[in-house]
């Protein structure tokens, strides 16, 4: 059982997972915001690597990670800032970024990497899942990393139900279909969305994510699931002059 | 071997649908509806006629004389620039407003590079009454003003793409970011045979009238249905997978297919993508790509906006790895120069894009009598000022 699996083992509800750029705002910045968010009070995170062309993305981080590019961030650099990661970080760690730069450095190379510096999962939103299925769940699973199926409002039941049975740390339910950094709108049509899909009682923890970004709407997401995910607008808060002190503010509506 | 897609959207290794599950009921509601759509009669009969009465096919296979001596060779030229909005992409676009139409969808968007399938598109979207909205990067806004005023005039928002290289590239990038924002009621006619299956399928079936006409074409004028050459100029490669089509799998005919080398396939400005790049996912599909060891994509660059794009459709890639086609590059430089020579030769100014097929003619060695068809996808009206600035003019 990786530290993911874990975390939903013990904790049911009020889960707050954080997402950040890899390399942003300066390049030696991804360890010192893993350290501080645990010590904020996140249960996990999920640390981007940039991609120059990240469809799935609003302007946020799309602007993060062309700006971490810029700082000279690649997935060998990551994998390098992590290699201490476990000395000082705890708390479960994703990975999520396109299939472009994954299939480049080899599929088989980064679930390797992954599990050597602790990493307990990864998103790749462009990956398709028969893809995924079919050539690498057995390479994933081998190494211990929990790959993370995005779900939205227009799904389908089949297509959640084979999510469900290929998950084994949670499933991500976007608030709604749109990219990153909008607005959640807790209407009528997303609580009849997210009650739909509690009621499909799936094997997987249920995470919201797309639209979190404070304290109000991470309360909304809470009661139909098991927590929520925030991105850009914690990425948006990011102080470039004093990152760890950027963090302690942002999380304190949340703990 | 075949060379056409495969019922999971591959051409050998190469197509897919690499897209966030936001894209997925869009992309596979298209998948599942396209053929049927398409075959069906009504579509079929709607379709031709639109292509003869609005757009003005067949459009003509024209005996290049002084071209043909020049080069010792038989030089047909596909007039695709004679097309009602002055290139290929009005074939597409037809078909795609259709298939919309027939999906219920109430809104279109599209990206372009040099203007020509924003303004195909803007076109279509006028015939039907359908509201559009054409993403252009930023730079490709400046370099083509006339295609700019003219999408305006149809009635199209024209919304520059800010990113990165601020051409192509990254209008696909902003349309695609809009189609996730806006998944019920859009359709997105993506303009090149790339994107996630089934676009580059659906693309080259509605641009394949290109070589269903020229063979029909060849045995009038001939008496012979398959010439030597089949050439066209490749961004994406929508001219040339509607070139090639009915010949692909003749193996008689010889597919050459001409890239944009920029200021040369090693000065760091190029766009010659099977030369530089390598397997990887761009856009939806598992195709060839320009790109960093880390798996970035590199930033191409061509004289013409639409042969400026760092990727080509799975299906050229399908047809370089095997090798059934022959992919060169044609520089800047040497693309301007044989856009005046047809000009002065033969009274056509071709749009820079076209003239890279034409190029390449220069390193052609033809036997006595042999035929060329060269793709002339577009005409020059929206280059006149690179080619003023060029040649003093």
């Amino acid at each position: 059982m990786n530290r993911l699996q874990q975390l939903f083992k013990n904790k049911k509800k009020d889960i707050l997972s954080i997402y950040y750029t890899a390399g942003y705002p300066n390049l030696n910045d991804t360890l010192k915001i893993a350290e501080a968010l645990e010590a904020s009070g996140a249960d996990f995170m999920e640390i981007g690597f940039p991609y120059s062309d990240p469809v799935a993305d609003g302007e946020v981080i799309q602007r993060s990670s062309k700006q971490a590019l810029d700082n000279g961030m690649t997935l060998e650099i990551l994998f390098d800032q992590l290699k201490d990661l476990r000395k000082t970080v705890s708390i479960p760690i994703l990975l999520m970024g396109y299939v472009n730069v994954v299939l480049q450095y080899g599929v088989a190379n980064f679930c390797k990497k992954c599990q050597e510096v602790g990493v307990d999962g990864c998103i790749i939103p462009d990956l398709p899942m028969y893809e995924y299925e079919e050539m690498y769940h057995t390479c994933f699973e081998e190494h211990g990393i929990s790959n993370i199926f995005l779900v939205t409002p227009q799904t389908s039941e089949e297509r959640i139900r084979k999510i469900d049975g290929l998950s084994n740390a949670f499933i991500y339910l976007l608030s709604s279909a749109a990219t990153t950094g909008k607005n959640l709108d807790v209407s009528t049509s997303a609580r009849d969305y997210f009650a739909r899909i509690q009621a499909m009682n799936l094997n997987n923890p249920l995470m919201i994510g797309f639209g979190i970004s404070d304290k109000k709407t991470f309360d909304s997401a809470n009661e139909y699931a098991s927590g929520a995910i925030i991105g850009s607008a914690f990425v948006k808060s990011l102080n470039e002059n004093d990152v760890e002190e950027s963090v302690k503010t942002f999380m304190k509506q949340f703990r | 071997m075949s060379y056409f897609v495969n019922e999971r959207g591959y051409y050998g290794d190469f197509g897919g649908a690499y897209i966030p599950e936001m894209l997925y009921p869009n992309v596979e509601e298209l998948r599942q509806q396209y053929l049927g759509i398409i075959n069906e009669p009504s579509f079929q009969e709607e379709f031709k006629a639109l292509l003869k009465d609005y757009v003005g096919r067949p459009s003509p296979l024209y005996l290049a004389k002084r071209l043909s001596e020049k080069y010792g060779a038989n030089i047909f030229l596909k007039r695709e620039d004679l097309n009602h909005t002055g290139a290929h992409k009005i074939n597409n676009t037809i078909g795609q407003i259709l298939l919309a139409e027939r999906l219920g969808k109430k809104r279109i968007i599209a990206e372009t590079g040099a203007g020509q399938h924003g303004v195909a598109t803007a076109t279509v979207c006028a015939l039907r009454g359908l509201e559009c909205v054409v993403y252009m990067g930023e730079i490709d806004i400046k370099r083509q003003a006339p295609n700019v005023a003219r999408m305006k005039m149809l009635g199209a928002k024209v919304v520059p793409a800010t990113s990165g290289s601020k051409t192509l590239k990254d209008a696909t990038n902003e349309a695609m970011r809009d189609w996730i924002n806006n998944p019920v009621d859009t359709h997105y006619i993506i303009g090149s045979v790339v994107g996630p299956h089934p676009y580059p399928d659906m693309v080259s079936i509605f641009q394949s009238v290109i070589s269903e006409e020229t063979k029909k074409q060849l045995i009038e004028q001939t008496g012979k249905d398959q010439p030597d050459y089949v050439m066209a100029c490749v961004g994406g490669g929508s001219n040339a997978a509607g070139m090639f089509y009915h010949f692909i799998d003749d193996q008689n005919v010889k597919l050459i297919a001409v890239e944009a080398a920029g200021k040369g396939v090693a000065s760091g400005l190029s766009a010659a993508t099977t030369y530089l790049g390598k397997e990887g996912v761009l856009h939806g599909s598992r195709s060839i790509l320009m790109q960093t060891s880390d798996g970035q994509v590199v930033e191409p660059h061509s004289v013409s906006a639409g042969l400026d794009y760092p990727g080509i459709g799975p299906q050229h890639a399908h047809l370089f790895k095997t090798g059934r086609g022959k992919y060169v590059s044609i520089t800047d430089d040497e693309s301007l120069d044989a856009g005046l020579l047809l000009t002065q030769l033969e009274g056509i100014i071709p749009a820079i894009e076209s003239a890279h097929a034409l190029a390449y003619l220069e390193y052609m060695e033809f036997k006595e009598g042999e035929n060329v068809v060269v793709c002339l996808s577009g005409r020059g009206d929206k280059d006149m000022e690179t080619y003023m600035k060029h040649f003093n003019l």
